[in-house]
């Protein structure tokens, strides 16, 4: 019945809706950052544990949001855990161009399994919940003390 | 009910033969925005084809046939709602300019520090955020009276909060968020009783049930345009003469003046007072057509053909398990807001859009309702007059279909 919506809804965000990863609040973070989506509500809060030497060591998040902005966050916290700073900061940049439409030759290897998420570029409605968990974690790499917000 | 002409009334919408995603449109966001029947249509065509001047201006023939069409607009609302002079009806661009018009010039005028104004907890913004402002601006303080888990207003709590400091009541006639009609004769009655005027937000209840303001005794009545099948960008005020006359221009500019000069200015009379420059000329004159259309199938049909809709969507609705309707108002328009277990209402949104089927997902500018019920956002059907039992079943097939799918 929902066929036209496969790109949109695969199994993986399914997988990630009902069983979302990193769920947790972080005692020991050293970034903590609020994503907060006007439009629609959706509300995150963005742990990090970054090392002397600029590497995310944990990501932890907790919330609430739609399927696509819970996978969005599920899937970055488990993808960024061990990158450095600077490699987590170049990923935000491909993947807000990913799901932006802006490239269309996006590198899909580097995007890894977050192409999954390609299919909001089809939505324009639904990029923000894709993106909201990606503009949180670029505050909290800039250490933005003020929650974030996708308007 | 037999009787109500929903086949003509269809065709009579040229937009509900559209396809959304190759599915017949079901158009469930009318608390939204109402669709345009073809008369509506068809007198902005016809301004723009063969009637369009600026108005109030000129000698000129174009200019007095404008001018005749967008007065006798006025003349339409004023019957349609009961106001016993055109003076009482100002244009504005909708619901929200007209509540902050009173509040930025009968209340800045009138109110001091400590005054103040009562609101309730089911307001849209646009009955909360003018109110703030002006308490930020002179220091009035805004009071909420509380509603219940079924979306009622406490009627006795209402009543509590009027005292010698309260100079106004603001609140909605139906809740845009969860389809409660407020019991609003009991509120006038209430508040005139300590002489308090009142302001109802009408901009759910116009497109939804008979209103006639003299009847009310309300003080001030605001509805939109484009909520009851007209163009957006139009709106009206309805205030009582007296307090109007009373009040200063909200806005200055060309046609709300009498005579300028550089030392002085005096303004126009009602309601050319409050219609500071070019309005919105073909829309208004739209507006009038929508009335016309409306009124010709009669607001009493439209809301017993409502109430039944209502009645079989709730019924429909309770049978699907993990289906939570938020507002259940024992006086209810055709509203039904709703959320589901473990699905969230924008996943809702998108999969019934792939259906063909529109309805709101979101907060629905009524951000204080989403947090008393503990919810971030609900998915919300509203229904018009040309909705039918069809596509109620169409809605909730969808409904069960997506359940299944999230599983």
């Amino acid at each position: 019945m929902f066929d036209e919506l496969r790109d949109l809804y695969q199994e993986v965000i399914f997988d990630h809706n009902r069983n979302p990863r990193n769920f947790r609040i972080m005692d020991d973070a050293n970034r903590r950052v609020d994503g907060f989506n006007p439009l629609c509500g959706d509300k995150l809060t963005l742990f990090l544990k970054i090392g002397g030497d600029h590497v995310i060591q944990d990501a932890s998040f907790q919330g609430s949001g739609c399927a696509i902005s819970t996978a969005s966050v599920s899937l970055m916290t488990e993808i960024i855990k061990g990158m450095t700073e600077n490699d987590a900061e170049a990923l935000f940049k491909q993947f807000h161009e990913m799901t932006t439409g802006k490239t269309e030759d996006i590198n899909l290897e580097a995007i890894g399994k977050l192409a999954v998420l390609a299919g909001v570029r089809e939505y324009p409605a639904r990029v923000k919940c894709a993106t909201l968990a990606w503009h949180t974690l670029d505050a909290a790499l800039k250490n933005q003390q003020e929650a974030v917000s996708t308007e | 009910m037999s009787t109500f002409p929903i086949e003509h009334i269809r065709a009579d919408f040229p937009i509900l033969g559209e396809k959304i995603r190759n599915k017949p449109l079901v158009y469930l966001d009318n608390a939204a925005s109402c669709q345009k029947p073809q008369a509506v249509i068809d007198a902005i065509v016809r301004t723009y084809s063969h009637e369009y001047a600026n108005i109030h201006r000129g000698v000129h023939t174009l200019s007095v046939k404008a001018t005749d069409r967008f007065e006798a607009a006025r003349e339409k609302v004023r019957a349609f709602i009961n106001a016993s002079s055109e003076k009482e009806i100002i244009f504005v661009r909708g619901a929200t300019e007209a509540i902050n018009l009173v509040a930025q010039s009968y209340g800045k005028s009138q109110f001091k520090a400590g005054d103040e104004i009562v609101i309730s907890a089911m307001e849209h913004h646009a009955n909360i955020v003018p109110w703030q402002m002006l308490c930020q601006q002179i220091g009035t303080v805004l009071r909420v009276a509380p509603i219940n888990q079924q979306g009622e207003l406490l009627f006795d709590e209402f009543e509590k909060l009027l005292n010698s400091n309260t100079k106004l009541v603001a609140i909605t006639h139906m809740s845009n968020a969860l389809g409660s009609i407020n019991p609003v004769e009991k509120i006038i009655a209430a508040a005139h009783a300590k002489n308090i005027p009142v302001l109802l937000d009408g901009a759910q209840a116009i497109p939804h049930m008979p209103v006639d303001v003299q009847a009310l005794d309300c003080d001030f009545y605001v509805f939109s345009g484009h909520k009851l099948y007209g163009p957006s960008g139009t709106g009206v005020l309805y205030g009582k003469q007296a307090l109007l006359e009373a009040m200063p221009p909200y806005q200055g500019g060309g046609d709300m003046i009498r005579q300028v000069t550089f030392e002085k200015t005096t303004y126009a009379g009602l309601p050319h007072k409050f219609e500071a420059g070019t309005p919105a000329i073909a829309e208004v004159i739209g507006l009038g057509a929508a009335i016309d259309y409306v009124s010709a199938i009669g607001m009493d049909n439209v809301a017993a053909y409502e109430a039944e809709l209502l009645d079989y969507a709730t019924d429909q609705a309770q049978q699907i398990k993990g289906l939570n309707i938020i507002g259940q108002a024992e006086h209810k328009g055709g509203i039904l807001s709703f959320t589901l277990d473990h699905i969230h209402p924008h996943d809702i949104g998108t999969m019934l859009d792939s259906l063909g089927i529109a309805v709101r997902a979101g907060h629905h500018c009524a951000m204080p309702v989403m947090d008393f019920y503990g919810v971030p956002a609900t998915a919300r059907a509203s229904f018009a007059m040309y909705n039918t039992r069809q596509e109620i079943d169409i809605l909730m097939q969808g409904i069960k279909s997506l359940i299944e799918v999230f599983g």
